[in-house]
């Protein structure tokens, strides 16, 4: 392998974990708040494709106009989950939860193929998006810049909700006890909307990139992505938002180096994600940057 | 939950058995045919153009022995359980006397073996792995199978594009990929040429670039990729993107509108080999079924609504000849298949079930699929 060759893999891998992490950031930072795994996150990731699709296609809307509408209607989509779905089983124990987000997950991924239809649509790429750059022999996509800089603006922005905020301070007090911080006069449920209103605008974000980099949508398209995210954000540190970063950086490098060095393997990468999962889940169940379980 | 599942396994086991009481023949009774197909998930598109060719047959020829013809369609998700469960379905609770199906040759190995237990015959319009009709009395189907299909190309591909390396990407997830790569790598080798990069993906996989850099280093002259249409679309894209500027080879999976529809402009030059173009239509019954086809439906006729018609032509013909919808008639009607004038060319029915035809070489030009050339084995 020479050197053009490695450079080449290695934006590869960038370009692959990067979106990975963006959409683990928005499922992290759901559980981080709510201690609730939400496995519908790739399908809300889903819905956000095909809103900022039918915006191009249907209302012929230019990509700026239709994209934030989209991200600000899967904001809505997930409000609106949280109402229907989640806040009837608030005082449930988890596993409950847990069942109802893969309930609404099929409901979506379901209500997609009634509506949408099962046949796969090609996405749209705006132009800004899809120059191609050339240094010597390597060569990338515009978009392979886009997606690292706008999963930082996301991850930012995600801190400073969390971390410079009132709202970030009442989910962090949720996070910690639900019950004293609603004795404290919080409106919990308001608060519990923002947050997925938050993760679910940053799904849509990481859905809309990954696909105009793939650009390939259809109904069933959030299952693998939702699930390698889980698999960035447990790898991560279930919980920390710069940790779900990190984890898609290392999943997307092991995935594309696992093909570079053993092309005759490639079609095992994800079982590589999947073997990732379950070493870290053995070994180091809190993730490379999650807080230590208290015994 | 477990022990839930199992009480109810029994109970559909139990009311499947009471439910079969031998219902009889009455004149003008409809005779019940089944469809299996891919309506959703990932090879949707041939599902939905094969019922729709089935839906155009069944209005130019709805009867067969004087009786009406009841159509079921059971979707399979694209899924090879839900293939099995389905024709499982259509046996036990539709009581079909033929089926229609699976798509895809994964999906048809699975439902196979049900139908052959049960003696209803079953004709796949386009699984094309030899091993779906292998041992399998009950099983038929009306395209080429693999090893002729890649043969044809790694012969069109060393004579005509003068290539002489080839690189290879092919989804171990599904049966055919595996297949007919296997069938174009040999017979390519046979030739003289050399296989200089092998590479796999996963169906449902989006990312190929690491794939697509391996066989850029190696310099191929041609890149063969026997996967379905949305995979072949994803990687045209990403090895424009690389900047792999090598002639693209693909097979019959890759002749869904969504190539184009995903492709775009990357997919421009594509050469696949092919059942069907409406350029080819050989027979009266093929111009008659591009005409009504292009009238019901309003798109162009294209080789797996083509296909899904032929099956539907094929059973009718052999239950004509048997002169009875009787499974086992039907069977030994099915295999002594003889010069059938189907949409899709002449059909013949050789051992193991297969049809011997003709095969069609297309590229993508303008947009469009447009027609190189016929090959007959």
């Amino acid at each position: 392998m020479d050197f053009s060759l490695i450079a080449q893999q290695l934006i590869n891998a960038v370009s692959l974990g990067s979106l990975y992490g963006l959409i683990a950031i928005g499922y992290t930072m759901v559980y981080g708040i709510l201690r609730l795994i939400n496995f519908a996150h790739g399908d809300v990731m889903m819905m956000g494709c095909f809103f900022a699709f039918y915006g191009i296609m249907i209302f012929s809307m230019p990509w700026w106009l239709s994209f934030p509408i989209a991200i600000v209607l899967t904001a809505f989509l997930g409000i609106l989950i949280d109402r229907g779905a989640y806040r009837p089983v608030r005082n449930a124990p988890r596993i409950s939860a847990l069942i109802t987000a893969i309930g609404v997950s099929f409901f979506l991924e379901n209500l997609g193929l009634v509506v949408f239809g099962g046949r796969p649509k090609g996405f749209p790429r705006p132009e800004i998006f899809g120059g191609i750059y050339t240094f010597g022999d390597i060569r990338f996509l515009g978009l392979s810049i886009w997606v690292p800089l706008i999963a930082l603006v996301l991850l930012s922005g995600i801190l400073f909700l969390v971390y410079r905020t009132r709202v970030g301070r009442a989910m962090r007090c949720i996070s910690y006890d639900m019950e004293t911080t609603r004795i404290m006069g919080v409106d919990v449920n308001r608060i519990i909307a923002i947050t997925f209103a938050a993760g679910s605008a940053a799904a849509a974000a990481g859905g809309i990139l990954w696909a105009m980099k793939y650009p390939q949508i259809n109904p069933l398209m959030g299952i693998i992505p939702g699930l390698k995210a889980f698999v960035a954000a447990v790898l991560g540190g279930i919980g920390n938002v710069v940790g779900a970063m990190l984890g898609g950086l290392i999943l997307g490098m092991a995935e594309i180096l696992l093909v570079a060095i053993r092309p005759d393997l490639s079609g095992y990468r994800d079982a590589i994600a999947f073997g990732i999962l379950i070493l870290i889940l053995l070994f180091r169940p809190t993730g490379l940057m999650g807080e230590k379980l208290p015994e | 939950m477990k022990r839930l599942l199992v009480v109810l396994l029994v109970l559909t086991l139990a009311f499947a058995v009471m439910g079969t009481p031998a219902a009889a023949q009455k004149k003008g009774e409809p005779v019940r045919i089944g469809m299996y197909l891919p309506m959703t998930g990932g090879v949707a598109a041939y599902g939905q153009m094969e019922h729709a060719g089935v839906l155009v047959a069944n209005k130019m020829q709805p009867t067969v022995l004087g009786r009406p013809i009841e159509l079921f369609l059971v979707d399979t998700k694209s899924d090879k359980i839900e293939a099995a469960n389905a024709v499982d379905r259509l046996i036990k609770k539709e009581k079909v006397k033929a089926i229609i199906g699976e798509a895809i040759s994964g999906n048809t190995l699975a439902g196979g073996p049900i139908a052959d237990k049960s003696k209803v015959p079953m004709v796949s319009p386009t699984a094309t792995n030899p091993l779906v009709t292998q041992n399998r009395e009950y099983v038929f189907r009306v395209c080429f199978i693999d090893p002729f299909q890649g043969e044809m190309a790694a012969k069109y591909a060393f004579d005509v594009l003068g290539a002489r390396k080839a690189a290879m990407m092919i989804d171990i997830g599904q049966d055919y990929c595996v297949g007919l790569g296997n069938f174009f790598a040999k017979s390519f080798i046979k030739q003289g040429g050399k296989i200089v990069a092998m590479t796999y993906c996963q169906t449902g996989d989006q990312d190929f670039t690491a794939q697509l850099s391996t066989i850029m280093a190696a310099k191929p002259d041609v890149l063969y990729l026997p996967n379905y249409y949305t995979e072949v679309a994803l990687t045209c894209k990403q090895a424009n993107e690389l900047g792999l500027k090598v002639p693209v080879f693909t097979a019959d999976g890759a002749q869904a509108p969504e190539l184009l529809s995903i492709g775009g402009k990357d997919v421009e030059g594509v050469i696949l080999t092919a059942h069907f173009a409406k350029e080819a239509a050989v027979t009266e019954l093929s111009r008659q079924y591009v005409a009504n086809y292009e009238k019901e439906t309003g798109k162009e006729a294209s080789g797996f609504d083509a296909l899904g018609a032929d099956a539907y032509f094929l059973i009718l013909d052999a239950m004509t000849r048997a002169k009875s919808t009787d499974g086992p008639k039907v069977r030994e009607a099915l295999a002594n298949t003889k010069n059938f004038n189907g949409v899709s060319g002449i059909i013949n029915v050789g051992p193991d079930g297969n049809a011997v035809k003709s095969l069609v070489l297309l590229h993508v030009k303008d947009g469009k699929f447009q027609y190189l050339a016929t090959v007959n084995p």
